[in-house]
């Protein structure tokens, strides 16, 4: 808990810049209304307004905590209005798409650094799979898969899934290659097999690795659940709440889904944080 | 103690590195008969090959030209027998196990039974004089204590040669010492054969029944000297003139064999 401190300071001056911006935002609609109404605003008048305006460039802190309180506490969380029932939907998706993700990374980094055939080949593969716009082929993995009969959840898991494997491969393969050369001449010695260098040196040691990748892995694998929510029409998820938002302007439903992404990946990482601080510290690794 | 059983013997033994800015020759005509029971240090500057030479003994290394046997059979063999135990320079042991865990990793992988497992930590646990810590992790531990676990764990699985790499390189002197002397009894209380790599001429000279001096480029032996001193050494006896004149033909043969530079 010592570190609440930097952290509310810089939540505090994020919130005074924002107040600032919103005023500089939003000033000129608000002295548009008031010369069509032939009316000209003093200061108070002029920041009172950008800070309450229907639909502002930016709305300000303020708004965007009433329509979090009146969509999240407000509302019955079956209401599809409710943005716990949204984040349900995205996180579930996240969620999927990460533990496929992580399986998949770790299997691929497995065969990588016992293959050498697959260490020349795949790793190419995976690198450029990163540098497809993950925005080009959501829609195209989307039509594919309900053209198969697949649609919901697994379209958005797949999606999710594709940009989380990666961190995880490159984490893992690092981490499987860690052990030092005197470790490994030492399991040679014992005559190990490679199967118990695996599971007894590699996989313990890659640890460290594992947990630093499953923190990046599960902020990919949401952005990639709500990139994945858009081309579905908009249905149900923060990603359909984002895009709603946009098509009727309503920026402060939108910064309230913005905000409700950032503190779901917040509480995911911080959970990840704490297995590994409770794991490495068992293992002595900490 | 039957002299005449040869457990380590090198004959002609050539090891050449092919590196980036040409051959490096490690090891040059080599030859060498280490008997059973005996403690032999292999001396000499950086890059003479002694620690190649250990190496090759373990199979970590494979020879350009010429012939090791350890117990009659090849490296690669003795190894898969599991014939020696290996010491490195650095302990090694994995933080996530406890100094028990640690000394059970090469019986574990050997597929020795469970409860033979933990009679077997027991008892060298006791060995290295470590009893009691067996549930205590690695930080837990002194460097010195530590060493001692990473000897108890090559000693755990009763290889009768144990190949040593500088074990003791990375402690103080005080630790270093006491680690000696506690080296000699556990020697003669298991009848081991060992091989030593050091850099210290008095540790050489205490330690050792044989001490080989090697020179560098081409890795060489320079000279082979058969210590007079007693198998029972204390500590003290490193003030004998007999402990003097060996370390004098010890020092001697160090600067023949650095030769001009």
């Amino acid at each position: 808990m010592r570190n609440i401190i930097p952290v509310l300071t810089v939540v505090g001056l994020l919130i005074v810049v924002w107040y600032g911006a919103a005023v500089a935002l939003n000033a000129q609609w608000a002295r548009d209304v008031a010369a069509r109404a032939d009316k000209t605003l003093t200061f108070s008048e002029l920041v009172a307004d950008t800070w309450s305006q229907d639909k502002p460039k930016l709305p300000a802190p303020h708004q965007v905590g009433a329509e979090l309180w009146e969509t999240t506490v407000m509302k019955k969380v079956t209401s599809k209005r409710s943005l716990v029932y949204h984040t349900w939907v995205t996180f579930s998706a996240t969620f999927l798409g990460f533990v496929m993700g992580t399986a998949l990374g770790t299997l691929l980094a497995v065969g990588i650094v016992f293959n050498r055939t697959m260490d020349m080949s795949v790793m190419p593969w995976v690198i450029a799979s990163q540098t497809i716009p993950i925005l080009a082929i959501a829609p195209m993995i989307i039509v594919v898969l309900n053209a198969v009969g697949l649609s919901g959840l697994l379209p958005k898991a797949i999606i999710s899934m594709y940009l989380s494997f990666f961190p995880m491969v490159v984490g893992m393969v690092k981490g499987l290659r860690s052990p030092d050369q005197m470790q490994l001449d030492q399991m040679r010695t014992w005559h190990a097999s490679g199967w118990q260098t695996f599971w007894k040196l590699r996989l313990p040691s890659s640890m460290p690795y594992f947990f630093t990748s499953l923190k990046v892995g599960v902020a990919a694998s949401l952005v990639g659940a709500i990139v994945g929510e858009m081309p579905t029409g908009a249905v149900a998820g923060l990603g359909a709440r984002l895009l709603a938002g946009s098509y009727y302007g309503q920026t402060v439903q939108i910064w309230s889904a913005l905000i409700m992404a950032a503190a779901l990946a917040a509480v995911m990482v911080g959970l990840i944080g704490l297995i590994q601080r409770v794991t490495l510290k068992r293992m002595g690794m900490a | 103690m039957n002299d005449s059983q040869s457990v380590i013997s090198a004959s002609n033994l050539d090891l050449t590195f092919q590196t980036n800015d040409g051959p490096v020759h490690a090891l040059k005509d080599v030859n060498l008969e280490i008997h059973k029971g005996d403690f032999v240090s292999f001396i000499g500057p950086s890059g003479c090959g002694k620690t190649t030479f250990l190496r090759v003994m373990a199979d970590l290394e494979q020879p350009t030209g010429g012939t090791v046997t350890i117990n009659g059979v090849s490296p690669e063999e003795a190894r898969k027998s599991r014939a020696y135990g290996y010491v490195f320079q650095a302990a090694g042991l994995y933080p996530w196990r406890t100094i028990g865990g640690n000394i059970r990793l090469p019986l574990e992988i050997m597929g020795i039974p469970r409860a033979e497992q933990a009679e077997r930590v027991r008892r060298v646990l006791e060995l290295v004089e470590l009893s009691g810590f067996e549930k205590k992790f690695p930080w837990q531990l002194s460097g010195g204590m530590q060493q001692r676990a990473s000897i108890a764990r090559a000693l755990s699985f009763d290889a009768d040669i144990l190949l040593m790499d500088e074990p003791f390189g990375a402690l103080d002197e005080i630790v270093r010492d006491h680690l000696n002397e506690q080296l000699l009894k556990l020697w003669a209380r298991t009848e081991k054969t060992i091989a030593f790599v050091t850099h210290s001429i008095p540790e050489a000279v205490y330690l050792s029944t044989k001490i080989v001096v090697m020179s560098p480029r081409p890795g060489r032996i320079a000279d082979v000297i058969e210590s007079p001193l007693p198998r029972e050494r204390p500590l003290e006896i490193r003030e004998t003139p007999e402990f003097l004149e060996v370390a004098h033909r010890v020092r001697e043969g160090l600067r023949a064999g650095h030769g001009d530079d």
